[in-house]
C-alpha cells in the first residue's frame, strides 16, 4: 500500500530557541502513502519537528525535500499551498464559528471564485459555493459529524472538536498530513474510533501522515515507520510490516 | 538655542503628568490584564469630588482622605459588580466594560457636582524659576517629584511585598493563581483602589494645571501613546513614554507645527505611538506576548 | 407553534443558502420591506422621517460598516467617525470639482476614496494585533479630523468650515423632501445590507471570521491574512464612507467635521457591542437601541417628572444608562441584541414546549 518514493525528506534538521536545543541533526524520510510515527518524551522536539515541516518555525540547519522540492525554509502559506494540512496539539479550530464553516475554511485554497463575484452572487460565485459546500459534506459524512454541522465549535466536547479539526485538514485535500498527538484526552473507545478514521484516511485517499502519539498500541497499530526522538535526537527508527 | 532648551524641558516635565495618569493604567494592566479605559473618567471623578469638596468649606487633608474613602468604594463597587462577573473573558470584553465604565462614572461625576470648570489652588507657587539660563515652571518641578515619588513607592509594592508578587502571578495567568489560593477579589480590590489613589493625585495635579472639568476625562487619550511607547506592563516605561511623548510633542508643536497649520499636538504622538508599534510592538520595556500554537 | 414548519426542508445545497429558510420569514421580511417602501412614504410626517428614521438608518449602515471590520474580522477600531467624514467631504468635493458628474457616482467615489483611506490605516494591522490596533484607529480618528478642519480646500475655502449639501438628484428625481431623503437612505441601507450578508456568507467572510478567531491558525491553512485584514478595512471603510455621505446629504444637509468626532465613533461602538458583533441584523437592533432610548428619556422626564430634570442633566443620565447597559450586555449576553433576538425565536418556534 505505501509507495516507493519518499514524499517527504529531512535531511540534517537542527533547530535551537535562544540556546535550547529543540532539535539536533535529524534525518528521516517518510514515504507516499505511508503512515509514519514520531514518539518519544515530552519535549523531545517532536511539536518542534512538526513545525518545521510546514513552515512554522524555519530550522538552523538542514533542509527539507517534498514532493520533489528542496528548501530550507517555507512559509505556512506555502506549506499549505504545496499540499500539507495539519492539527494541533492544543485544538487550533475557529471557535466562533459552526463546524461547517469550519470545514469550508479549509477549503479555502480550492475556491475558483474570488470576493467580488461571491458579492454580487455571480459568475462563478454560486456554482463554487454548491460545489465547495457538497465537498465539505463529503468530507463531514467521511468522519460522521453531520449531526453537528450548525453547531458553533466552541460549543462542543472536546473528542468532537478533534474530530472537526481533522475535517478541516482533510478538506483541503492534501498529500501529507500532520497530525499532533490526535489522540491526546480521549478514552479508549474515541480513540479507537480516531484511528480507525486515519487508517480510513490513509486507505481512501492515499494520504501520507505523520503523527505524534504517546500510546504505543496506536502506534504500534497504525504506523508502517517508527521514528523515535529524545532529546531532539533521533534515537532509532523502524519499520514495521 | 535656551528657546530649545525651554520648549524640550517643559515637554518632559508636561510628559511626567502624562506618565502620572499611565501609571494608573500600568497598575490595572499588570495586575488583570485589563486596560482600564475609565481611568480618564476616575481620575475626573476623583478631581471633581476633591474641588466640590474644598468648595464646601472642607479642609484640604480632609477632603483628601474623604475623596480617597470614596474612591476606595468605587473601586469595591467595580469589582463587586462588573470585574466579579466578568473572569475570565477575553481581554477585549473587558475592554469594553471599562469604556461602559467610563462612562458611567463621567455621568455620575458630571450629575453630583456639575459641569462647570472649577479652579483648584494646591498652593504651590507658579513663578518661574531659573536654572542655568532656563526658565522652568516651578509646579512642573513639583508634579516632576510627586511622580518620582510614586514611581519608587509603587516599584516597591511591586517588586518587595508578597502582595505585589500575587498581582503578577494574577496578571499572568488568572485560573493559576486562583488554583494556588490567591484571592483574586481582595487583590483586584487593592489595585483598583490603588489606581484610584494614583487617579487622583494625577487629578489634582492636572486639575491644577487645567482647571478642574470635563476634558480630563480626555487625558486617557493621551495616556495611550505613552504605554504603547513605555510597556503596558511597566511603570518606569509608563515614565520612558511620557517623555518622550512630553517632549516630542512640544517640541513637534513649537517647531514643526507652524509650518503645516498647527494644532498638531492632538495626532502627533499617536504617529509617534504608532512608529514605535511598527519597529517594536512590545514597547520600550514591555514584555512580548509569546504565542503558541 | 405560531407557524407550521413541517415540511419545509432544503432539498439542495443552493436551497440551503436562502438566507431565510422558512417561506413565513421570507413572506415576513417581504411584506415589511413593502411596508417601508411603499406605505411609510406617505404616513410619515417630516418629524419622523428627519429626526428619527433617517438618522436610525444612517447609523444603522455605520454600525453595519463597523461590524464588519470588528464584529466580523476582528480588527477592533475606534476610527469610524473619521471614515464617515473621508466620505462625506470626499462625495461634497467630486460634485462640486467635477461638473455634470451625477450625485450617485459622486456619492460612489466618496465611499471608494474612504475605503482607500481605510486600507491605509489597516496597514498596521498586519503588524499589529488586537488591542495595540486601537491606536492605529485612533491615530486616524485625530488625523483624519485635523486635516479636514485645517484645510479648507476640503470645505472648498467657506469662512465658516460649514457647507450645504448638493440638491439630490438621482436618475432626474429629486429627492430633496424628507420622504426623498428617506426613500433614498432607505433604498442605499437596504442594498448594502443585501451585500453584507453575502459577504459575510462567503468565503471572505468565513476568512474575516477565521482570522478573527485564530489568526496564526488561519495562517497555517493558507488564509491570505494581509489580503483579508485589508480587504475588511476597505470593505468597511467603504460602507462607512457611504454611511458618512447619507448623514451628511440626507439627514444633516451640511458636512462639517465636528458631527464626525470621537465620540461619534464610540457610538458606532455602542451600537454594535449593544446591537450584537459579528451580526447584520444586530446593527439595526444597536441603533434602534441608541436613536430611541435619548428620545424615551426626554420623553419619560417630560411627562412622568413634569420636566424637572434639565437636558444637562439628562445626557449624564443618559451616560450612565448607555454605560451600564453596557456592562449589562457584556455580562449577560455578549452577543448583543441579536442574539436575544434569535434566542427569542428559538423559543417561539417551539412554545408552549421548552426544547
Amino acid at each position: 500500500m505505501t509507495g516507493r518514493n519518499f514524499l517527504l525528506n529531512l535531511e540534517h534538521i537542527s533547530l535551537s530557541f535562544k540556546g535550547v536545543k529543540a532539535v539536533t541533526d535529524i534525518s528521516f524520510g517518510v514515504r507516499e502513502s505511508e503512515i509514519c510515527a514520531l514518539i518519544g518524551p515530552n519535549g523531545a522536539g517532536k511539536s518542534s519537528l512538526l513545525n518545521i515541516i510546514n513552515g512554522v518555525y524555519q530550522p538552523d540547519k538542514g533542509s527539507i525535500t517534498f514532493d520533489g522540492k528542496t528548501r530550507q525554509a517555507m512559509k505556512p502559506h506555502h506549506a499549505a499551498e504545496q499540499g500539507i494540512a495539519r492539527t494541533f496539539q492544543n485544538i487550533a479550530l475557529f471557535k466562533g464559528m459552526s463546524v461547517l464553516d469550519n470545514v469550508l475554511t479549509g477549503r479555502n485554497l480550492k475556491v475558483k471564485s474570488n470576493w467580488i463575484e461571491q458579492l454580487f452572487n455571480l459568475g462563478r460565485a454560486p456554482g463554487d459555493a454548491v460545489f465547495q459546500r457538497k465537498k465539505a459534506e463529503e468530507i463531514i459524512e467521511f468522519l460522521s459529524i453531520q449531526a453537528w454541522r450548525n453547531s458553533i465549535v466552541g460549543n462542543l466536547p472536546y473528542g468532537l472538536q478533534k474530530r472537526v479539526e481533522l475535517a478541516r485538514a482533510l478538506a483541503a485535500e492534501p498529500t501529507l498530513l500532520l497530525l499532533d498527538e490526535p489522540m491526546a484526552g480521549m478514552n479508549n473507545d474515541e480513540k479507537y474510533e480516531m484511528s480507525r478514521f486515519i487508517l480510513d484516511t490513509q486507505r481512501e485517499f492515499g494520504t501520507t501522515i505523520v503523527l505524534i502519539e504517546h500510546d504505543i498500541s496506536v502506534v504500534m497499530s497504525l504506523a508502517q515507520h517508527v521514528v523515535v526522538l529524545d532529546y531532539g535526537k533521533k534515537n532509532r527508527r523502524r519499520h514495521t510490516r | 538655542m535656551n528657546f530649545f532648551f525651554e520648549v524640550l524641558l517643559g515637554g518632559l516635565l508636561a510628559g511626567l503628568m502624562y506618565s502620572l495618569v499611565a501609571i494608573g493604567f500600568v497598575l490595572i494592566y499588570k495586575a488583570s490584564g485589563v486596560f482600564n479605559f475609565a481611568q480618564g473618567s476616575m481620575v475626573l471623578f476623583s478631581a471633581l469630588t476633591f474641588v466640590s469638596l474644598l468648595e464646601r468649606g472642607i479642609a484640604f487633608w480632609f477632603a483628601f482622605g474623604i475623596t480617597l474613602l470614596i474612591m476606595l468604594l468605587l473601586a469595591w463597587v467595580i469589582e463587586r459588580f462588573v470585574l466579579r462577573k466578568l473572569v475570565n473573558r477575553p481581554p477585549i470584553t473587558l475592554f469594553m466594560a471599562t469604556l461602559g465604565l467610563s462612562y458611567i462614572i463621567e455621568g455620575l461625576a458630571q450629575l453630583f457636582w456639575g459641569a462647570q470648570v472649577h479652579g483648584l489652588e494646591l498652593g504651590i507657587n507658579d513663578e518661574p524659576f531659573e536654572f542655568l539660563g532656563i526658565l522652568l515652571s516651578q509646579f512642573d518641578l513639583f508634579a516632576a517629584a510627586v511622580a518620582g515619588t510614586l514611581v519608587l513607592l509603587l516599584s516597591l509594592l511591586f517588586d518587595k511585598t508578597r502582595t505585589g508578587i500575587a498581582l503578577r502571578a494574577v496578571a499572568d495567568d488568572q485560573l493559576a493563581a486562583l488554583a494556588v489560593g490567591i484571592k483574586l477579589q481582595k487583590l483586584w480590590f487593592i489595585v483598583w483602589a490603588v489606581a484610584g489613589f494614583v487617579g487622583l493625585v494625577a487629578g489634582l495635579l492636572w486639575g491644577a494645571r487645567l482647571g478642574v472639568q470635563f476634558s480630563l476625562s480626555l487625558i486617557v487619550l493621551k495616556a495611550l501613546p505613552v504605554l504603547i511607547i513605555g510597556g503596558f506592563t511597566s511603570v518606569g516605561g509608563a515614565i520612558a513614554g511620557g517623555l518622550i511623548i512630553g517632549a516630542s510633542e512640544k517640541l513637534a508643536e513649537v517647531f514643526i507645527g507652524p509650518y503645516i497649520g498647527g494644532g498638531i499636538e492632538n495626532w502627533f504622538p499617536y504617529a509617534l505611538a504608532m512608529l514605535f508599534l511598527l519597529v517594536r510592538p512590545a514597547g520600550i520595556f514591555g514584555e512580548r506576548a509569546i504565542e503558541r500554537v | 407553534m405560531f407557524y407550521r414548519e413541517s415540511g419545509q426542508f432544503s432539498t439542495s445545497y443552493r436551497s440551503d443558502y436562502r438566507i431565510f429558510r422558512l417561506y413565513q420569514e421570507r413572506w415576513m421580511f417581504l411584506l415589511g420591506l413593502m411596508f417601508a417602501f411603499l406605505v411609510v412614504p406617505f404616513i410619515g410626517n417630516d418629524y419622523w422621517f428627519s429626526a428619527i428614521l433617517i438618522p436610525y438608518l444612517v447609523l444603522s449602515l455605520a454600525g453595519l460598516g463597523l461590524n464588519l471590520l470588528t464584529g466580523y474580522a476582528g480588527q477592533l477600531s475606534l476610527g469610524s467617525a473619521a471614515f464617515m467624514a473621508i466620505g462625506a467631504f470626499a462625495t461634497y468635493n467630486f460634485h462640486l470639482r467635477i461638473e455634470g458628474l451625477p450625485f450617485l457616482f459622486c456619492f460612489l467615489l466618496g465611499g471608494f476614496t474612504a475605503a482607500l483611506v481605510g486600507v491605509f490605516f489597516g496597514l498596521p494591522s498586519l503588524r499589529i494585533k488586537g488591542f495595540y490596533l486601537l491606536v492605529s484607529t485612533l491615530a486616524a480618528q485625530f488625523f483624519v479630523q485635523w486635516v479636514l478642519t485645517n484645510f479648507s480646500w476640503f470645505s472648498n475655502n467657506n469662512s465658516s468650515g460649514v457647507i450645504s449639501a448638493p440638491p439630490l438628484l438621482v436618475f432626474g428625481y429629486d429627492f430633496s423632501s424628507p420622504a426623498g431623503r428617506y426613500l433614498l437612505t432607505l433604498t442605499t441601507v437596504v442594498v448594502f445590507a443585501y451585500l453584507s450578508k453575502c459577504v459575510v456568507r462567503s468565503e471572505l467572510g468565513r476568512n474575516w471570521m477565521a482570522v478573527r478567531d485564530m489568526d496564526t491558525a488561519a495562517a497555517v491553512i493558507g488564509i491570505p491574512i494581509a489580503k483579508t485584514k485589508l480587504l475588511a478595512f476597505a470593505c468597511s471603510s467603504f460602507i462607512l464612507g457611504i454611511a458618512g455621505s447619507l448623514w451628511a446629504f440626507t439627514y444633516l444637509g451640511t458636512v462639517e467635521p465636528h458631527g464626525f468626532d470621537l465620540t461619534r465613533s464610540f457610538q458606532i461602538l455602542f451600537i454594535i457591542i449593544i446591537g450584537g458583533m459579528g451580526s447584520i441584523l444586530g446593527n439595526f437592533l444597536g441603533a434602534a437601541f441608541i436613536v430611541l432610548l435619548p428620545a424615551l428619556l426626554s420623553n419619560i422626564s417630560a411627562s412622568l417628572l413634569a420636566g424637572s430634570i434639565d437636558t444637562g442633566q439628562l445626557e449624564n443620565v443618559q451616560k450612565i444608562i448607555f454605560g451600564s447597559l453596557i456592562i449589562f450586555f457584556l455580562i449577560k449576553e455578549p452577543d448583543g441584541l441579536a442574539k436575544i433576538w434569535q434566542t427569542f425565536k428559538q423559543r417561539a418556534r417551539v412554545w408552549p414546549l421548552r426544547f
